[in-house]
């Protein structure tokens, strides 16, 4: 009885979830005189119009690649700076330790909508602007906190004879810290990527203020499917359940993990 | 931790970070704090302001300063409303969780789907979902005779925003008690069967106080979050109608990127990252204190 209670608090969780991708998805596949002529819960006729426009537009393209490209170099910046700071937060003490980790991850709490006009003079100054660097850049005020928050976590479930251990053995500090250390934390290093890639991938307000046409990222993309003759409803749909598909690939992967992940491997 | 060995050349290691974050973040601020501090006449050519702008934007009785309360209001009531119903729903949801089995794989990817959405797209969705010509909740509201419209009435805009809210980040508190209630040892079940605990004693006095933790995590990244949001407003309703929705990102946007009022935006920035920053090390302290529990 208790059981069957639970079932179905929980199917009917998971139905609430999936009822806006569901209204989404089969409204990327029927024509627009179908969307705006009133509501069918099936599409009359299965077209890939909006998804066949999408892939022959070479803006479209340019923006999905644009997208994954600073996305890849946001998450390979992140976690490489982020693992010897975690490390050391995590092994030892130092002058000011406490106070720099609170600092860190007060950038974790702060607004993009602040940082949205100063970071556009920046990367104007510097050159960079309309570039991916930009944007993988202008990211890691968040993601590196995040990365070092949960290395950090999964760090602490290290023992520190291992570290000790390696030591009398007579391996160096880098070549233990590669060699031995490194595959150890496997896992928290999958999760910080993962929640790296997440939050890159989600965010729009920096993406689409630090980049003009040349780095125009694929969700920036997206407006041009209001035009003066109205929305391109179809086509929007389609390009909105084009950006669900990397997150649902990534996530398989990290699955069992990021439960952990999002206790910042604190449990 | 005292038994943690004194190291100061740990420095090196999170100089890196140190760098990055510097740069990303200070370098800006200062950006920011300059505008705050002084007034343009145009032609680049800026002069000391003192604190004239934040006595604008903290004084109810100016134009800024009544948007900015207004704002901050609207702000504040929607993080507590995200909070009362997404952290007991959370909980609730993770309880119903099924602790072993096949299904967890699936059905953990199903959950977390939502998240990896990007943000403009999920205001994308519920525009259209929430319509209620071409949308299957507001058709299916106004058909059940309630007047929904969410360009035009404030409360359906409202209950848009938090609906999508709910339905976006949930999932997190889900995913963070359901990692907590993993870690409960089956013993402690066992134990309470044995006493003849009932359902509601059993989460009274095992699950709540093993999920202590991790709740104040989700306490605190869901009050962030709700706190900064911006792209999924901005997308649904645009701050309106009116301003019932304009939230103080979306107003500070506006200023800064839109009506180039830098010395109020940048004002505005501060007052805003000083709240954040407060709430932000409140729960921090909350955190080290129950490690130092745990731990002595």
């Amino acid at each position: 009885m208790r059981h069957a209670g639970r079932r179905i608090g929980l199917g009917l969780y998971v139905l609430a979830l999936l009822l806006p991708i569901y209204w989404l998805v089969i409204m990327s596949f029927k024509t627009n005189t179908e969307i705006t002529s009133g509501l069918t819960f099936w599409p009359r006729h299965f077209v890939f119009l909006h998804y066949h426009h999408i892939f022959n537009d070479p803006v479209w393209r340019h923006g999905f690649l644009t997208s994954v490209t600073y996305v890849a170099l946001n998450t390979v910046i992140s976690v490489t700076i982020a693992l010897p700071a975690a490390y050391a937060f995590n092994r030892y003490r130092f002058l000011g330790d406490k106070h720099v980790f609170f600092w860190l991850l007060s950038n974790l709490m702060a607004p993009p909508a602040v940082y949205a006009m100063p970071f556009f003079n920046l990367y104007y100054a510097v050159g960079l602007f309309d570039t991916v660097w930009a944007v993988a850049l202008a990211h890691c005020l968040f993601n590196v906190p995040l990365a070092v928050w949960i290395l950090e976590g999964f760090i602490a479930g290290v023992p520190r004879e291992i570290d000790e251990t390696a030591e009398i053995d007579g391996y160096s500090f880098p070549r233990f810290f590669v060699r031995i250390f490194i595959p150890l934390i496997g896992n928290g290093i999958g999760v910080a990527a993962f929640f790296c890639f997440m939050f890159s991938w989600v965010e729009q307000l920096l993406a689409t203020t630090l980049t003009a046409t040349n780095a125009q990222p694929f969700i920036a993309v997206m407006s041009r499917t209001y035009s003066a003759a109205g929305m391109d409803w179809g086509l929007l749909a389609a390009a909105g359940v084009l950006t669900m598909i990397p997150g649902a690939l990534v996530i398989w992967f990290v699955r069992n993990h990021i439960a952990k992940g999002f206790a910042l491997g604190r449990v | 931790m005292p038994d943690k060995p004194l190291n100061n050349k740990a420095w090196f290691l999170v100089l890196p970070v140190l760098g990055f974050v510097l740069f990303s973040s200070l370098v800006p601020m200062m950006t920011v704090v300059n505008y705050a501090f002084q007034d343009t006449m145009g032609q680049n050519h800026f002069f000391w302001n003192g604190i004239a702008w934040f006595r604008h934007l903290l004084d109810p009785s100016t134009d800024s300063g009544q948007r900015f309360a207004g704002a901050l209001t609207r702000t504040l009531l929607f993080s507590l409303a995200v909070l009362a119903i997404e952290i007991p729903l959370g909980i609730a949801v993770a309880l119903c969780m099924p602790r072993h089995g096949r299904a967890i794989g699936p059905l953990l990817v199903v959950i977390a789907l939502p998240m990896l959405i990007p943000w403009n797209v999920v205001g994308t969705m519920w525009q259209i979902f929430a319509r209620q010509d071409i949308g299957l909740l507001g058709a299916a509201l106004n058909g059940l005779g309630i007047p929904f419209n969410d360009t035009q009435y404030p409360v359906s805009a409202w209950s848009t925003i938090l609906m999508m809210d709910v339905w976006h980040w949930t999932s997190m508190v889900v995913l963070l008690c359901y990692a907590g209630l993993r870690a409960i040892p089956d013993a402690f079940y066992q134990a309470a069967r044995i006493d003849g605990a009932r359902r509601w004693a059993v989460f009274i006095n095992i699950e709540l106080p093993k999920l202590h933790r991790v709740l104040v995590i989700a306490v605190l990244l869901r009050f962030m979050e709700s706190f900064m949001i911006y792209t999924e407003p901005f997308v649904v309703t645009g701050g309106g109608p009116g301003e019932a929705t304009s939230f103080l990102s979306l107003d500070l946007v506006k200023t800064a990127l839109g009506q180039l009022d830098l010395g109020n935006a940048a004002a505005m920035s501060l007052v805003y990252l000083l709240i954040s920053l407060t709430v932000c090390w409140v729960f921090f302290t909350a955190m080290t204190q129950i490690d130092r529990r745990r731990e002595g």
